[in-house]
């Protein structure tokens, strides 16, 4: 059996052209052999998904989706491939919920709806009632040994939770009071879910970011990795989406997302967005999709009830608050007559008459001495004075705090 | 008279409720539900156009590319732009390679269970019991070929990622082609990997199919329609825009129509949504959700064409284009479909031909401030239309019609049944318990309800300004 250290760098090393899968079969197989592990049993849950995941799944799994079920997992309840339907297959999952309890993973694909309590999505019948999405969430999760959601909508609400979100599509930690492990992406990549599912078999959870997600595959920038990042760093940039040079400026959401497709690519590393002129879209970070829309802007739009907002906006908002201030500034002067008085009455100090008897004279120097006597009495203590006083009081404190016995003269 | 529920229906994309009542053995009556709702095309309100393609394909895990192309159709018409020649063949080797993908899959992964005995264990087991009349050879055969199914479901999506980048969601579909280069190396890389397939859909898959249809016979008119069949045509080629599959419309096994897009209405009456008319034109939807709405049973429409329900997918198609005309049953529905892999393969091949290494594979563009476009195209499953109207240089109005949504609809105003609830009418019935007749005819549909579920249209407080 691979050592966890040994396991991590096979995650982390993803060798170009040949997936994880095929890596982790034979160590599942050697470990299967010793009976070291037994399969976890599996729920499979879609809620408000797009089945990308299992699809994405499925994609990977070499030599096939069979070799992961009889390796690795035992998927007790998943309606893509249960062969049983209706009733039969709700009692497979009321059967594993009470024999499993505290034993079985819950994989959960898709956002949990939350609008009309849950309504929106129905996915199972219980008494002749119809069970939401959110409510056998909630029940299941309890029950689990682990909780992980796959994809971005059941990891953080995904597409379905963009503005106004209309179903009320939220992330399973939203809604579930646990810790559940989020494997993101739109779809997620087949080696994140298998490596994470294989972590968690072998050796218990992975090391987590503060999304939950595992750093095995989160844990760096796509630019970080990227093949494109020297034109970055030389400045080339391209023009359009598909030309050459770094897609920054096209809208590229690299800097901005934590996800290893550079090194890892996508299909049997046959090839990967930013390799084939696409922009990354973001879509494995927490705000996919609202805080990556544009795709092909470099500056997010931010959807609010009062419209769309944009840097554009937001700029043209600012030079407009700036020039209302100094607008107000200005109107104000004007009624208050301090341009007035300045421009037109000019800086010159007013001229003062000489006097013109000895008696003026004498007023005139008695006023000023008293307005100096006025000016010196209320002439502040020096501050630094009263520092110096602060802190040699603060000094006399410590000492006596320092040196207690000092005090009593020992 | 017994009725009975199925819900959920396993092995299609997403939740469906199924209520039959049956009597004699026979189906009597159907209603099919879907019971998730998303909403999306609220979210695409005040977006920016040139995102329609990447934000709605995240609709649907199982075809993607479907709606990245159909949203790009609707954006070169709101743009009065045209994909380059390379852009446009490029589009549809990408949008070929998904749906050749999704047909193997659909076999191998959904229906085929239906029709052969699974190994004994989660989740094939437990099975409904009785009615697998494949004998034990013939069963072990297509066992090992469902392994290999999955893997050239796998190397399909594998060809689709060389011009596509990923799959799913594939993520180089611009308006007017595609980001990735046809350099050299990545057309004999498609091509290789094409030809694999299309011998192994040659000898393996129609040879399955084959071997299934042979024992199951009678499905040939188990789950018939009155035959009204709908196809937008897909695959526009370079320059002419003329169609590889030509689109048309065909009412009750009669003569093909042309098909006109006006004549599209959508009705609501059984479905969870409110308006205050009944039945609207896409181009003018404006529906909100309302789970509580007495009598409906159904996150779907009712889309209809002249007032009629219509059958979306490979026989339609195979219909329409005078392929094939033998029935409309559950046999016909999986062979056409293994008959168009492999026709999408050699179409594919003779576009990889025309390709110009290293020509333009897009042409740049800016998104206008005003427009209107749709973009209608086939799909895996059926024609698929996206309309969309742009002001002020954002999205103002988005509306999505997904083939799921013609073949499942429920009933409409008038009380005409949906297709496959008009399938499922008179179909005879073993057990009541385990209903596998009606699994069969269901999955035979190749049903995603992620799709089919949506909606429309900007929210109460600000009104569509109908041009």
């Amino acid at each position: 059996m691979l050592s966890r250290r040994e396991f991590i760098q096979l995650c982390m090393s993803a060798t170009v052209g040949i997936s994880l899968t095929e890596y982790l079969i034979p160590v599942m197989q050697n470990v299967f052999a010793q009976d070291k592990i037994t399969k976890a049993p599996v729920i499979w849950l879609e809620l408000g998904s797009c089945t990308g995941e299992s699809v994405s799944l499925q994609n990977a799994i070499n030599p096939s989706l069979e070799q992961l079920l009889s390796e690795s997992l035992d998927i007790r309840y998943h309606w893509l491939v249960n062969v049983a339907s209706g009733n039969a297959a709700t009692q497979i999952l009321e059967d594993t919920l009470e024999k499993e309890a505290g034993n079985f993973w819950l994989i959960i694909e898709g956002s949990v709806m939350t609008a009309a309590n849950g309504r929106y999505n129905e996915i199972f019948m219980r008494n002749d009632q119809m069970v939401t999405g959110l409510d056998a969430v909630r029940e299941i999760a309890a029950k689990a040994k682990y909780v992980i959601a796959v994809g971005d909508c059941a990891a953080f609400g995904g597409p379905a939770a963009a503005y106004p979100n209309p179903g009320g599509a939220k992330g399973v930690w939203e809604v579930v009071n646990r810790q559940v492990i989020n494997v993101p992406g739109c779809p997620s990549h087949p080696d994140w879910m298998s490596g994470t599912f294989v972590h968690l078999l072998l050796y218990g959870i992975p090391q987590l970011d503060r999304y939950n997600r595992p750093l095995l595959f989160f844990g760096k920038t796509i630019h970080d990795l990227c093949q494109r990042r020297q034109q970055f760093e030389d400045g080339i940039f391209a023009d359009f989406p598909g030309g050459t040079g770094c897609l920054y400026k096209v809208g590229c959401k690299g800097p901005v997302t934590h996800a290893d497709c550079p090194l890892r690519q996508w299909n049997h590393s046959v090839n990967w967005p930013v390799k084939a002129g696409a922009p990354c879209i973001g879509c494995a970070s927490p705000h996919f999709p609202d805080g990556m829309l544009p795709f092909y802007n470099h500056f997010p739009d931010v959807r609010t009830s009062f419209g769309t907002l944009n840097i554009k906006k937001i700029s043209a908002g600012l030079v407009a608050f700036g020039i209302g201030g100094v607008g107000t500034h200005f109107a104000f002067a004007v009624v208050k007559k301090r341009i007035h008085n300045h421009y037109l009455k000019g800086t010159k100090p007013l001229e003062t008459l000489p006097p013109e008897t000895l008696e003026q004279a004498k007023q005139d120097l008695k006023e000023l001495a008293k307005q100096n006597q006025a000016l010196l009495s209320i002439t502040p203590k020096s501050d630094a004075k009263q520092a110096l006083r602060h802190r040699k009081w603060w000094r006399r404190k410590l000492d006596a705090f320092l040196h207690p016995k000092n005090k009593d003269g020992e | 008279m017994t009725k009975r529920t199925i819900f959920p229906v396993s092995r299609v994309h997403e939740p469906l409720r199924v209520d039959v009542e049956i009597q004699n053995n026979q189906v009597v009556d159907a209603t099919v539900g879907a019971t998730l709702f998303r909403g999306f095309e609220n979210i695409m309100i005040g977006r920016d156009p040139r995102d329609a393609a990447l934000l709605t394909q995240r609709i649907c895990g199982i075809c993607s590319s479907a709606h990245a192309i159909s949203a790009a159709l609707a954006l070169q018409q709101a743009f009065q732009i045209e994909p380059t020649p390379n852009g446009q063949h490029l589009m549809n080797l990408i949008f070929a390679a998904d749906i050749i993908q999704n047909h193997i899959r659909h076999f191998y992964v959904l229906v085929i269970y239906d029709y052969v005995k699974g190994p004994m264990m989660p989740p094939y087991a437990p099975r409904p019991e009785g009615d697998y009349r494949l004998p034990q050879k013939r069963n072990e055969e297509l066992l090992v070929h469902i392994k290999e199914g999955m893997l050239k479901a796998m190397r399909a999506h594998e060809m689709l990622a060389i011009f596509g980048a990923k799959i799913p969601m594939q993520q180089t579909i611009l308006v007017t082609g595609v980001t990735e280069k046809a350099t050299v190396d990545r057309i004999s890389a498609y091509k290789s990997i094409l030809h694999e397939l299309m011998e192994w859909v040659e000898h393996v898959y129609l040879y399955d199919v084959a071997v299934v249809a042979d024992y199951y016979k009678d499905y040939y008119s188990i789950g018939s329609t009155a035959g009204n069949m709908i196809s937008y045509g897909m695959f526009p080629q370079p320059i002419t825009g003329k169609r590889e599959y030509a689109p048309g419309i065909m009412i009750g096994k009669g003569n093909i129509e042309p098909l006109d897009v006006a004549k599209i209405s959508e009705d609501i009456t059984y479905s969870w949504y409110q308006d205050d008319i009944s039945a609207r034109n896409p181009q003018q939807g404006a529906t909100m959700p309302n789970r509580d709405k007495k009598d409906a049973y159904s996150w779907i429409k009712a889309p209809r064409y002249k007032g009629k329900a219509f059958e979306g997918g490979p026989l339609a198609r195979a219909w329409i284009s005078g392929k094939y005309q033998r029935g409309t049953g559950v046999m016909d529905r999986l062979v056409t479909r293994s008959q168009e892999t492999l026709n999408l393969c050699k179409l594919a091949d003779g576009w990889l031909a025309q390709l110009s290494p290293d020509g333009p594979t897009f042409s740049h563009y800016t998104a206008p401030m005003q427009g209107e476009g749709f973009g209608l195209t086939d799909a895996m499953r059926g024609g698929l239309g996206h309309w969309l109207r742009i002001k002020g240089g954002k999205i103002n109005h988005y509306q999505i019609v997904t083939p799921t949504t013609w073949t499942f609809s429920p009933r409409d105003q008038q009380g005409q049944r949906g297709p496959v609830e008009e399938a499922l009418i008179g179909t005879p019935v073993v057990n009541a318990d385990d209903l596998i007749e009606v699994g069969r005819i269901i999955r035979s549909f190749d049903p995603c309800f992620t799709c089919a579920v949506h909606m429309m249209d900007a929210p109460a407080n600000a009104p569509v300004i109908l041009i």
